[in-house]
This record gives C-alpha cells, structure tokens and sequence, in this order.
C-alpha cells in the first residue's frame, strides 16, 4: 500500500512539473507590452477568417485588423483603403476604384487583379459563401446570376482596366456602393494564399496566412486566442502604433468583465447584460452605440386573427416601448418606425427622424386610441380575442421583454396571450416554416442605405417571416433599388410609410452595441455597422 | 483470463457502437441544422454546402459514411469552424483539459479517500464534523457558484490569480478546485459511510480479537472492501471528469474540448457532437472495464472466471 501511494505522490509532483513547464513555453514574446493591445472578441472564436467564406461579425471584427478592402468605413465616414480615390461616370452605374501602390504582407504586389479574383470567388456558388447573397443588393451587373448560379462568373460587370485602375458597372446607381467595399466580404484574398489551404485554414495560420491589412496573424489557437502583428508591409504601416494585439476568444461575458477590472484586458466587446446600467451611469470607459438595427414582434398574416389591421395597430399602439427600454437598461432606443435612427437621406437629415413616428408613441399616450381601435374591429375589451401564442427563443432577455408586453396587452386591451420559448436553431426553423401566431424578429443590416432593412419585407425576400405582401411596397423598394439620391430617399419613405400603416410587424426597439475600453488606449474606431478598427489605435501605458 | 478480456473487448465495442448509432440518428431527429442562420442561407449556397458536407445524402448512406469514418479514427470535418476536423479540434483541445482533468482525479483519489477513511475512523469527533460539514457544502454548492465565486474572490478582488486560461501553474487551481469540489466531496462521504459498515463487521471485529495491530486492520483488512463502491464510483466520474465540463471551461476560458459537448448542439455540429461523444463513451466505457479489474486485485473473492461455478 505504501509503495502504492509513493508512486502516486511521484506521479503528481511529475504533472506539475510538467504543467509548470508546459506553461512557461506559452509566455509572452519579446514584444513592447506598452505597444501591445488585449482585447476579447467576446466569442469562442471565429468559424473561420477567410473572408470570403466569413458570415459572422466576430470573423469580421478580426478582419478588419487584417485585411483591407478598398475603403475603411469608420463612424460612418467612408475613408480610402487600398483605393486611393474614386470616380462616377455620369450615369452613376460605372465606379472607377483607383488603387494606391501597395502590397500584400509576404511583400508581393496588390493589384486590381487580386479584387477581381476575390469578388468572384466569393460569389461562386462553388466557394459556398454564406454572405454570397449580399451580391444582390451591391447591383452589380451580372453578379447576382452568377452568384445563384444562372449566370457565368466571365459576364460580371467587374474589369480590372490596369493593375491599379479597377471598374465596377452597375445596374442602377447605388448611392451605397462604396461604403459597402469596406464590409468583410469584398476584403481581397490573395490566390496563391488561399489554394496553399483550403477551406480558408490558409488565414488563421500563420504560415500560410497573407492579408493586406494593417496586422497579420502570427498564432492562433482554436478556442484560446489568436495574436496579430504590426505588417510592415502595409501602405499605411508608419501610421500603425500597435506593435501587437492579442486577442481573447473568452464566451463568458463575466470573466471578461473581471478580467478588464484586472487590467488583463485593455478591450471587451461585450459586457454581462446585468453590469450595463451601472456602467452606463457611472463608467466613462464604457460605450454605448447605436447599432443599425430593429428589434420587432413578426405577426404571421397568414392566420386570421391578424387579418383586421385595426387590431394590428391597436397591439401596436398597447406597448410602453420606454418602459421596456428603461427595464432593459442598455442605452437602447424605442422604435417607431422600422428603420433605425443612423442613415442620413440625400439631403443630410437623419431617416428616422425625417419618417417621423407614424403616430406610435414611444410611451402609453395611445392606448385610448388602442382600446377603441380593438372595439372597432369587434373586440370590445379584448372580448372574444382567441389566445395567441407569442415566441421567441430562449435567453433572459427576450423573456424579459415577452413578459413586458404580454402584462402590457393584458392590462391595456384585456388581451391574453402566452408565451413560449424555443432553442436558437428549433426556433428559426419554426419561424421560417411560418409555424407560429407571433414571433420575435430582429435584423441588423450590412450597408449604410435604409434598403438594407426595408428589402426584408418585399414578398419574395427570404427573411419576410411575416409573409407579408403588398403590391405597392414592392414597387416602391424596387424602385428604389434603381435609384439614387431624392428619388431613392422619396421611394424608401413612402415605402415605409406603408409599412407602417399596414403594421406586419410591431417594432419595439433599435439595438445598440457597447465596448469597455481602457482609457490607454486611444484613437480606435467604430463603423456604424459595427466593426471596430484598431488600424491607427495606439496605446497611453 | 483471455478469453474474459475478448468477451469484455468486444462488449465494449459493442457499447460504443450503440451509443454512437442512438446519438447519430437523435441528433438529426432535432430541428435546425449546422447552416440555419438568422439570415437564410440562398437556396444554392445551401446545396453546394450540404453537398461539400455530405448532408445531402440519404441518412442511412451518412450513417455508414461516418462508422467508416469512426472506425479509421476520422471524425469528419467540424460544420462551425470551417477547414478545421474534429480530430483537430480534440487533438487541440483534450490535452487543454486533461491536464486540469488529472489533477482534480488526483485531488480526489489522494484528498477524498484519506479524508472520508479519517473521518470514519474518528467518528463524531470535531475532524469527522469538519470533515462531514466541508463534504456537505461541495456537494451541494453547483460548479458554476464555485468556479463565479472563485473567479470574483481571488482574481477579482484579491488579484492573486489570473482571471482566465492556463497561462501559469497557479491559474489550475481555481478549475482543478471547480471541476472536483463536486466528486471530492461525494468521495470522502462515500468513503467514510463504506468503511464505517466494513468496520462493524464480523470479521473486523474477529481481527481486532486477535489481537491485530489497529493499522493492520484498517489497512489490510477493512480498507480493501470499504474501496470497492468508492472505486466504482471513481471509474465513471475519472471518465466524466477527463473530458471536461462546458461550465468550467468556459468561466476559465479553457480552451479545452468540454465546450464541445454543448456548444456542439447548440450550432448542430453534427460531426462535433459525434466525436465528443463517442471520445467520452469510450473513455467511460474503458474505466469501467479498470474498475472489474480492480475488483479482482482489491477483493480476493472476485474472480474474472470463477470454477466453483
């Protein structure tokens, strides 16, 4: 027995040893920690930083460090990237992209060429890119064919005139094309790079990994973290501060938050939900943004208790949308309209503001006008309103708002309804097989155009849950489609004037997105999309 | 001899086998898939995807596909990182967690059994209380309390941990202390009960008659069948506790593979959720077999064949 537990206390001792000495390989380089960032992306890791195989805004925000398209997009400024400057011919439907001298991280030319080579690898069906669908709405000719298959990849409007002279034809002017480059999916690969490791391997390790943007990968862990470099090869490269970043690929959104108290991370992308308030009041290293996007209830209209839009509107009408996003706490703003406060229209002035509130209150001041609205449609009270089932899928806050409202139509119009939560992926199956009387929603667009969001309620859009359809407002969103500036903006007002006098869903909120960030470190940005940029960051110590 | 090992190979394989084929079949049963998104997937991107992953075949025609697979130890590629195999994510991953695996089985096996053993033998004295009162609380604190509190006490307000990973020998203390408390406890408690019946049997008592030295009785006589439920149980539990937890790595940030096990299902990475499995199901299915074995060593009465039969 004896000799037994001397083996297992030699067995132990050994294992830490080992453990000990396992660790030490995995301690810091020689690097400036003063000119090293450490952020947490607040993910288990990208599924992949390829990309154009890429559909996930954590790939995107470490694409952003790595790659550069042909503009940078920050706090809603379209800024150069690899294109120096640009030209419309008088049409508005041919862009001539003009590309500064510039290199690839292994010292090789960046030319047109390699634009043209990523934009139609990413559109063929072939590559099975998730985001291949995006190439509908950039309205370049002949893309969305080829992307679906129908079309030939040789007859897309995109021509590379000399190495640096790149020329896009358009179907129709597209007032946001341009910002548009500067979304992950238009980021140039390079080819030789990209065949060296299939199915995008090629980009998260270091040694086949060749990008273009200000920092280059140099480790990457699957589920651990990944570290980028200063690429010294980057055009802008004596403007890049940063020699490193190392990036955290922590899930829990409380460890991160310890681990930002500790100073173990100089930047969080998210916060626990529960922290929020707090931060908000009394923490001026934490950020709150506005994110493009809508938070809403889908009605399913193909059941016939949605059929009188009276009783649309008095649902509608029956939320607190401040009380729910005063309980929420997250800097969230109450939505009136569908589109998001955040697009300026061709005159400068914000959308939002501009539409106005279609006479939905972001407080109770309607709920008189509810209440005779229900009666009207012969639901005195709520008299005779079959119960419903509202769903949503499973996370504390989307309960919490369900419940909100579920008391709110109770006590406002004396209507009933229960509620039911479904896992992520059993939920947007049910959605999409329109197997539900009420669903929540929520979508955050990738351009900086209203479009973005209207498009989803066209009757042959796949994301229209609602099933709605209306002859006008399909013209309208198609209409502006093929336009710009004043006709495009009149277009999409009226376009959503409709919508939300036909109300197929109930929008209650426009989601935010919110950053802790140490006060050393200075000069980063945002997107309004979304993407932060760490390209010209530097660090206080 | 021989022919006990065969029969009991062959089970075991077996075993893995069924589990592999019921978790194959479940998990298709549910609803979504490894590509449903909130934006859908274009119908054409979605078949050229299922085509590249195979998933466009009959089930059945998958079904072998992927044994034939699992028999040459090919796991298939992972759905939610792309380009990346299972076999690599577990080659990644299960040394990540089997170095905090092992050292909390060792906690256990050289904590939980001489605690629950003192505590027997000292029963209803302050050690057996403080002992009893310890084990009560791990076994009913939850992990996930442990490892939160862990984390807010001794990195958070006391900093003398790193908050997450495994950077340095003293950041496995707080997952180790997470990932046994649980187990630990339970084994002191299951010790001390097993041995306190074992010493009010007959034949300890005719031991101690005899005029036996007390340790020679405690050790040579009574510990012996008093191990035996204590190592039944530590089989399974060395097994759940190699391959990791989901909560705890995920409070550490463990880059290990017990995340797996739920992140797995929540994305419908088929291939993911089938190579976790099965990697746990053998691995318990292999302890359990240790554990017959050690019946034989500890406990003279049980024979792999026995001929009075």
């Amino acid at each position: 027995m004896k000799m037994k537990w001397n083996a297992v206390i030699i067995s132990f001792a050994a294992i830490v040893c080992l453990a000990a000495a396992g660790c030490a390989k995995n301690g810091k380089t020689d690097m400036d920690p003063a000119k090293v960032l450490n952020w947490n992306l607040s993910s288990s890791g990208p599924q992949t930083l390829d990309p154009g195989l890429n559909g996930a805004s954590d790939g995107g925000d470490v694409g952003n460090q790595i790659f550069e398209g042909l503009v940078r997009e920050q706090n809603g400024k379209v800024v150069p990237g690899i294109a120096e400057s640009w030209t419309f011919s008088n049409d508005d439907k041919t862009i001539t992209f003009h590309l500064r001298d510039s290199r690839w991280s292994d010292g090789s030319k960046l030319t047109a060429h390699d634009f043209i080579y990523s934009w139609k690898r990413a559109m063929d069906p072939a590559t099975a890119s998730e985001y291949s669908w995006i190439w509908e709405y950039t309205n370049v000719v002949g893309a969305q064919k080829a992307a679906e298959g129908n079309g030939s990849l040789d007859a897309v409007g995109i021509k590379a005139l000399d190495d640096y002279t790149l020329e896009v034809n358009l179907n129709y002017p597209t007032a946001y094309f341009v910002s548009l480059m500067a979304f992950y999916h238009f980021h140039p690969v390079k080819e030789s790079a990209v065949k060296a490791g299939p199915d995008g391997t090629w980009a998260s390790n270091p040694e086949l990994f060749v990008g273009n943007g200000p920092f280059m990968v140099s480790r990457y862990t699957i589920g651990e973290g990944m570290t980028v470099v200063k690429n010294p090869n980057y055009w802008n490269a004596e403007n890049v501060k940063l020699d490193a970043i190392n990036i955290a690929f922590i899930d829990d959104h409380s460890t991160a938050y310890q681990a930002y108290k500790n100073g173990e991370l100089d930047f969080i992308n998210e916060v626990p939900p529960a922290e929020v308030p707090r931060l908000i009041a009394e923490d001026p290293e934490f950020y709150v943004f506005p994110l493009l996007g809508t938070y809403y209830y889908n009605f399913n209209l193909d059941l016939d208790i949605w059929k009188d839009v009276k009783v649309r509107r008095a649902l509608t009408l029956a939320i607190d949308r401040n009380k729910i996003v005063e309980v929420l706490a997250k800097g969230n703003i109450s939505a009136s309209g569908f589109v998001p406060p955040g697009f300026p229209d061709h005159q400068g002035k914000d959308f939002a503001e501009t539409a106005g509130n279609y006479g939905i209150p972001a407080d109770s001041s309607k709920v008189e006008e509810a209440k005779s609205l229900l009666a009207e449609a012969g639901y005195p009270n709520g008299e005779g309103f079959p119960k419903f089932i509202l769903l949503y899928n499973t996370s504390e806050g989307h309960q919490l708002v369900a419940e909100m409202v579920q008391e709110m139509w109770k006590i406002n119009l004396g209507i009933v309804c229960d509620l039911e939560n479904q896992e992520w992926a059993v939920f947007q199956d049910t959605r999409k097989e329109g197997d539900y009387d009420m669903a929540r929603g929520g979508w955050l667009t990738d351009f900086l155009d209203p479009m973005g969001l209207l498009a989803i309620f066209q009757s042959n859009n796949a994301y229209n849950d609602p099933n709605y359809y209306n002859d006008k407002y399909d013209a309208l969103i198609s209409a502006a489609n093929i336009s710009i500036g004043a006709n495009h903006f009149d277009q999409l007002y009226a376009a959503q004037e409709i919508l939300m006098a036909d109300l197929p869903v109930i929008p209650v909120y426009h989601y935010t997105d919110d950053y802790l960030s140490s006060p050393q470190v200075k000069n980063w940005k945002r997107s309004m999309l979304g993407t932060v940029d760490f390209s010209v960051a530097y660090m206080e110590r | 001899m021989k022919r006990y090992f065969f029969k009991r190979f062959l089970n075991s394989l077996l075993t893995i086998l069924l589990i592999a084929t019921v978790t194959f079949f479940m998990m298709r049963a549910i609803p979504g898939g490894p590509f449903t998104r909130e934006k859908p997937v274009p119908e054409e991107i979605m078949k050229a995807l299922n085509a590249k992953y195979n998933l466009d075949a009959p089930l059945i025609v998958q079904y072998f596909d992927y044994m034939k697979g699992l028999v040459t130890f090919n796991l298939g590629p992972s759905f939610s990182r792309v380009g990346v195999s299972v076999n690599d994510l577990i080659i990644q991953g299960f040394p990540q967690t089997a170095k905090v695996g092992f050292l909390a089985v060792l906690l256990i096996i050289i904590l939980g059994v001489p605690t629950g053993i003192i505590s027997a033998l000292r029963q209803n004295r302050p050690i057996d209380y403080t002992v009893m009162f310890m084990a009560t609380l791990g076994v009913a604190i939850p992990r996930f309390v442990l490892a939160t509190l862990y984390v807010y006490i001794f990195a958070g307000i006391l900093g003398w941990v790193p908050t997450f990973g495994l950077k340095t020998p003293i950041a496995y203390i707080g997952p180790v202390i997470a990932l046994c408390g649980y187990s630990l406890s339970f084994t002191a408690r299951l010790t001390r009960s097993s041995m306190l019946e074992v010493l009010r049997q007959d034949y300890i008592r005719t031991a101690r008659a005899n005029g036996l030295r007390s340790l020679s009785v405690i050790g040579k006589h009574a510990m012996k069948n008093a191990l035996i439920p204590v190592v039944t149980y530590l089989g399974p539990t060395i097994a759940a506790i190699m391959t990791g937890s989901f909560i705890i790595e995920r409070i550490f940030a463990i880059p290990g593979i017990g995340r797996y096990f739920v992140e797995g299902v929540a994305n419908r990475d088929y291939t993911v959720i089938m190579g976790v499995t099965v990697l746990y199901a053998s691995f318990y299915v292999f302890m359990v077999f240790i554990v017959d074995v050690l019946y034989a060593f500890i406990d003279p009465r049980i024979r792999f064949e026995g001929r009075s039969r």
